[in-house]
């Protein structure tokens, strides 16, 4: 949207994972447009606040509505902007500290509703914005602004705990490789259920994990990412927990569960047994 | 003795029949034509517990619990020890003899409660066996109860008359062995029916129904007393073609899905108390800054923190009034009585939607619960607004100019970015000065579109003036009456309006030497809030967990008007 507007004046670091999410989800949306033909602004984008919310302003193109609101609660706005009008498609985007911090909370009852969303979380493994605290992800004994002698505690593994939570879709992606991540978040959104695309975004400034990610041979470095080899079963919900166990950083879909309904599908089916009766009629159950 | 107005209290262990003897009783009375109310507090437990109900009973429409109680049912001894002292002189005990023996206290008598409803064959009707006592107390007609009976309990099953006869030898048993007591308090005045149609409701349910006569598309609630009764309502009934209702994890889940749903174009709402309100502090500054329409209900109870759950108190106003950081004022109403939980629900509704923004509706435990008769509200007269939506194509600018515009619904053309940063005309961040000021001026204009002068004013005239607030209003106006009647020199004013205050209201308010608040809060709340706005006002305060009764009010006002003007320095 701020493309061409001069007072909006939030720049993401030159090298930022970020603009690769951006990319990807821009590549999404339009897939998604050419595929349905409904019109962009059927898309909603909920962002979180960080360095990853700021995304809604900087999407290029044709635009979707933003929703850009108040730090962690991105999962119930969604819900709320959902159950309203279950016609819209419902994006999340949010970064570790909001989703995994602040915002953990909400993954729990969302993936037990099975709300029908598409959450994209970048994950850099730091708070950038702030200037460099430690998140959630952040490795256990780094020196970050906020641990100046290490890490206290255990870093928190994002896909297996969505897997416990009950998500019924869950992918891993790179922000370096936008086109193959564009089609993780394409089939998230048509997934019929609460759908995670959790996403290595690299923060150049305050935790560079490109070597990390990608590896370096001349210095020895395997990478840590990898695709998902064809075999694995995403239906298989222990193939899927030996999948995130291993070490390493999968790329692709990690678990899929379609035979779950979606919140929606059991609102309808539940909702129905209701007999539906006027305002007046109401009020005859208390007339005497 | 002719009496015009009849209070029984039943007192004893929940979960003993306190809460249906009580509500029996009034929807007997109301069948005939009597006014009814009752007032219940419940013990913050799930069974047992010390708990009572008091319903008054009346010629007149009923304005507050009653002070006096004519009668105290006790089904235990715990019962009697504690509520025998608010029995009037010359009021009686009747005590559950099969629970208790009592001796010693010649304005009682014992009823086997337990043993006559078996005689009847059918346990469950030991309520009526007290009905019928109090019946003769009062010389009510059996057959008005025999009326109530019969409309209870004809249902179309097989064995309808059965429990029909049980019920009603259930009367006859308790009338004949209150008549063998000896006892009598007078004869309650023939009703008059009155010529509306009427319903009798709790003040929650009043809410729900006004909600729904405003049209209501979207309910998410958390369960916390004394609101859970709206979230299970609103369960059962908001159901059909793009209505959603859902018992979300937190309060902080209501308030944001609520956001989600407003800005998705519905009129949502949810509920709460206090605890839940202060959780929602930050959502609601969010409603405001990205400018969505949106109602809170507080059904407040005593606080702070966990406080006292299942007790009424007027102490959540400062909250609602600031109900968040930043430069934030939001639309508050509150309402005072059943009726007005209707309409201030309906009110309430079309405030979000005709300023987009959040709307504040204050209620309380005392209205809550209470079942009251009232005049049944007539929907056509419910005019239920819609909010300024834009129609036009993209390249708009919502949050564009000084004052309200129309609001895009996603899903057609004007896709912006609902911002709860400071934003510019697009809703993209920004942190120009100009923005910021622009942005602010733009929330606080919107405000006036709800300046409307609705208030009530009698003896508008008198120096002197009482202005309650919510639901203190009935005790208020009872001893209003009172005093007017001992030719007190006091005037009265009235709005659920309480912010914005309907502007000539204010404007009255501030010619006079004294206003003075009956409020259930330690601080003086309102009397804050109008002294800050130039209205030389004074609070009497109350912090007991109970409504005011209208005997100390009549003596503090009696006071007060007293010693002013010559103690009084103006402010």
């Amino acid at each position: 949207m701020s493309k061409k507007n001069p007072e909006y004046d939030f720049k993401w670091c030159p090298g930022c994972g970020d603009f690769g999410v951006r990319r990807a989800i821009e590549f999404a949306m339009i897939n998604r447009l050419e595929e349905t033909g409904l019109p962009m602004e059927n898309n909603v984008v909920v962002a979180g606040i960080g360095c990853s919310g700021n995304l809604v302003h900087l999407l290029e193109g044709q635009q979707p509505y933003g929703f850009h609101g108040i730090h962690g609660r991105t999962l119930p706005v969604a819900m709320g902007v959902k159950m309203a009008r279950p016609e819209l498609n419902v994006l999340v985007v949010a970064g570790d500290g909001d989703f995994l911090s602040i915002g953990g909370e909400h993954i729990g009852p969302q993936a037990a509703r099975n709300l029908n969303i598409c959450a994209v979380v970048m994950d850099n493994g730091v708070y950038g914005l702030t200037k460099g605290q430690s998140s959630p992800t952040t490795q256990l004994g780094t020196v970050t602004s906020s641990t100046p002698y290490g890490k206290i505690e255990a870093e928190a593994d994002p896909l297996e705990l969505y897997l416990t939570l009950g998500a019924t879709f869950i992918a891993s992606g790179f922000s370096g490789q936008p086109r193959e991540l564009a089609k993780l978040i394409n089939q998230g959104m048509d997934h019929e259920g609460f759908a995670m695309v959790h996403v290595q975004s690299p923060c150049t400034t305050y935790n560079d994990t490109y070597e990390l990610m990608k590896g370096n041979a001349r210095k020895g470095i395997e990478p840590l990412m990898y695709d998902i080899p064809e075999e694995h079963d995403a239906s298989d919900k222990g193939a899927a927990y030996n999948l995130v166990q291993q070490r390493g950083m999968p790329v692709g879909i990690i678990y899929k569960d379609e035979t779950r309904p979606s919140l929606q599908q059991r609102v309808d089916e539940i909702k129905a047994k209701a007999p539906r009766r006027s305002v007046e009629e109401l009020m005859d159950s208390f007339a005497f | 003795m002719q009496m015009r107005d009849f209070v029984v209290r039943f007192a004893g262990e929940g979960g003993q029949g306190v809460v249906t003897s009580a509500e029996g009783l009034a929807q007997a009375s109301t069948q005939v034509g009597y006014h009814a109310l009752t007032y219940a507090t419940f013990p913050s437990q799930i069974l047992g517990g010390p708990t009572w109900t008091q319903a008054r009973i009346s010629v007149d429409p009923i304005l507050s619990a009653g002070d006096d109680v004519d009668v105290l049912v006790a089904f235990n001894r715990e019962a009697y020890d504690t509520h025998r002292e608010d029995v009037r002189e010359g009021g009686l005990v009747i005590y559950n003899s099969n629970d208790f023996d009592l001796e010693g206290d010649d304005r009682s008598y014992g009823l086997p409660v337990d043993e006559l409803a078996r005689s009847t064959g059918n346990n469950r009707a030991a309520n009526m066996v007290i009905m019928g006592a109090l019946a003769h107390l009062v010389n009510m007609p059996q057959a008005y109860l025999e009326q109530f009976v019969e409309a209870r309990f004809r249902r179309g099953r097989a064995n309808d008359d059965e429990i029909i006869d049980s019920n009603n030898l259930a009367l006859k048993l308790g009338r004949d062995e209150s008549a063998s007591s000896g006892f009598s308090l007078g004869d309650l005045t023939p009703p008059a029916m009155p010529e509306y149609p009427q319903i009798m409701l709790k003040g929650n349910e009043a809410i729900c129904l006004g909600a729904l006569a405003a049209g209501l598309d979207f309910y998410v609630g958390y369960p916390i007393s004394p609101a859970t009764t709206i979230l299970v309502f609103m369960e059962r009934n908001l159901v059909g073609e793009g209505k959603f209702a859902y018992q979300v994890s937190s309060e902080i889940e209501s308030i944001t899905t609520i956001l989600g749903a407003g800005y998705a174009g519905k009129k949502a709402m949810t509920a709460t108390a206090g605890p839940g309100f202060s959780l929602m502090s930050e959502g609601l500054g969010l409603g405001w800054m990205a400018e969505i329409p949106l109602v809170v209900v507080d059904v407040q109870r005593g606080g702070p923190a966990t406080g006292l759950p299942t007790k009424t108190e007027q102490s959540d106003l400062l909250a609602c009034m600031y109900p968040a950081h930043g430069d934030v004022k939001l639309p508050v109403i509150a309402v005072g009585t059943v009726e007005e939980c209707f309409f201030g629900a309906v009110k309430a509704l079309n405030w979000a939607e005709r300023y987009q923004g959040p709307v504040i509706l204050m209620t309380e435990m005392a209205l809550a619960e209470r079942v009251q008769n009232i005049h049944r509200p007539d929907l056509s007269k419910v005019q239920p607004e819609r909010r300024l939506v834009y129609d036009g194509s993209n390249g708009y600018n919502r949050y564009q100019g000084y004052e309200l515009s129309p609001m895009p619904l996603p899903g057609s053309p004007g896709a912006y970015v609902a911002n709860g940063s400071e934003h510019d005309e697009m809703g993209d961040t920004t942190h120009l000065p100009s923005r910021h000021i622009q942005m602010t001026e733009r929330r606080f204009s919107k405000l006036k579109l709800l300046e409307e002068n609705e208030y009530e004013a009698d003896n508008a005239d008198e120096a002197v003036v009482m202005m309650p607030w919510g639901g203190s209003k009935g005790p208020a106006l009872e001893a209003y009456n009172q005093l007017r009647e001992q030719n007190v020199p006091v005037g009265w004013y009235y709005t659920m309006l309480l912010s914005p205050l309907p502007p000539a209201l204010l404007e009255e308010l501030k010619q006079k030497e004294l206003v003075i608040v009956p409020e259930l809060n330690y601080q003086g709340q309102f009397s804050g809030i109008l002294r800050s706005q130039g209205v030389n006002a004074v609070s009497i305060t109350q912090y007991t967990g109970l409504p005011f009764k209208v005997r100390d009010l009549v003596e503090r006002i009696t006071e007060m008007t007293n010693s002013h003007p010559k103690e009084m320095v103006r402010a």
